[in-house]
């Protein structure tokens, strides 16, 4: 086959938005999509060496919430100090117990089937990040960088 | 089940992880080896079928036998 590409922007910084970028890039790659994933805004926590990302039920009336917690906590106790972190802590147990892989692993994943990791340039700068909290092999770009490899890709997502 | 090269058991683990298991396992074998995978994942019957479509390697086999499910991949 020869090689396709596919282009994703990751705008997202939440435990489980950091999801389809990294399934999707990983699984490109192995069919032998030539990959990459520009980060900006929130989607630069998906590049942090250590990323803490966390899950949040506010605002998400979508998610599926464990032992009737919908029922026990209407949406301002959904506010409670702590609540992010609990609902957190469940949703990686779930995970690790429905064998889905981990962040840190899927990324490890992308990385060594060479997908590129792009940090957008401008929002490093706009939210003061330090580059060395990032990990390795990270490039620096903007926009037109992105566009130079989308406007060939066959399948380019914003997520 | 025919004869196989090599085996991979996937079983436990969800989507992506089996694929990329299997490319990875598939990568460090040589042409025309076939791999046998064992997955438990019921969505990765549809994705390994997809998987050989897209990269050109055999798929031999698909089948569910208690509850598992085997898949015999040669590879291209």
């Amino acid at each position: 086959m020869e090689d396709k590409k596919l282009a994703i922007i990751a705008t997202k910084g939440s435990l489980d938005w950091a999801y389809p970028p990294f399934i999707l890039a990983s699984t490109a790659a192995a069919l032998g999509y030539e990959t990459q994933i520009f980060c900006t805004f929130y989607g630069l926590q998906l590049l942090k060496k250590e990323p803490k990302l966390e899950v949040t039920p506010l605002g998400n009336p979508g998610m599926p919430m464990p032992l009737g917690m919908d029922k026990w906590f209407p949406v301002l106790g959904l506010a409670l100090p702590g609540m992010q972190g609990m609902m957190t802590a469940m949703m990686k147990k779930k995970m690790q117990s429905k064998g889905v892989a981990s962040i840190e692993e899927l990324r490890e994943l992308c990385l060594e089937a060479e997908v590129k990791l792009v940090a957008c340039q401008m929002t490093v700068d706009l939210f003061d990040m330090d580059t060395d909290d990032f990990i390795d092999g990270v490039e620096y770009a903007g926009a037109t960088s992105f566009f130079e490899f989308a406007g060939e890709s066959d399948i380019c997502l914003y997520i | 089940m025919a004869d196989f090269d090599q085996e991979l058991d996937a079983s436990g683990l969800n989507c992506p992880l089996p694929i990329l298991r299997a490319k990875k396992t598939l990568n460090a074998m040589s042409a025309g080896q076939v791999l046998h995978v064992v997955a438990t994942d019921p969505g990765s019957v549809r994705d390994f079928d997809a998987f050989a479509k897209q990269t050109g390697n055999e798929l031999m086999e698909s089948k569910e036998d208690g509850g598992k499910f085997h898949f015999l991949i040669k590879k291209s």
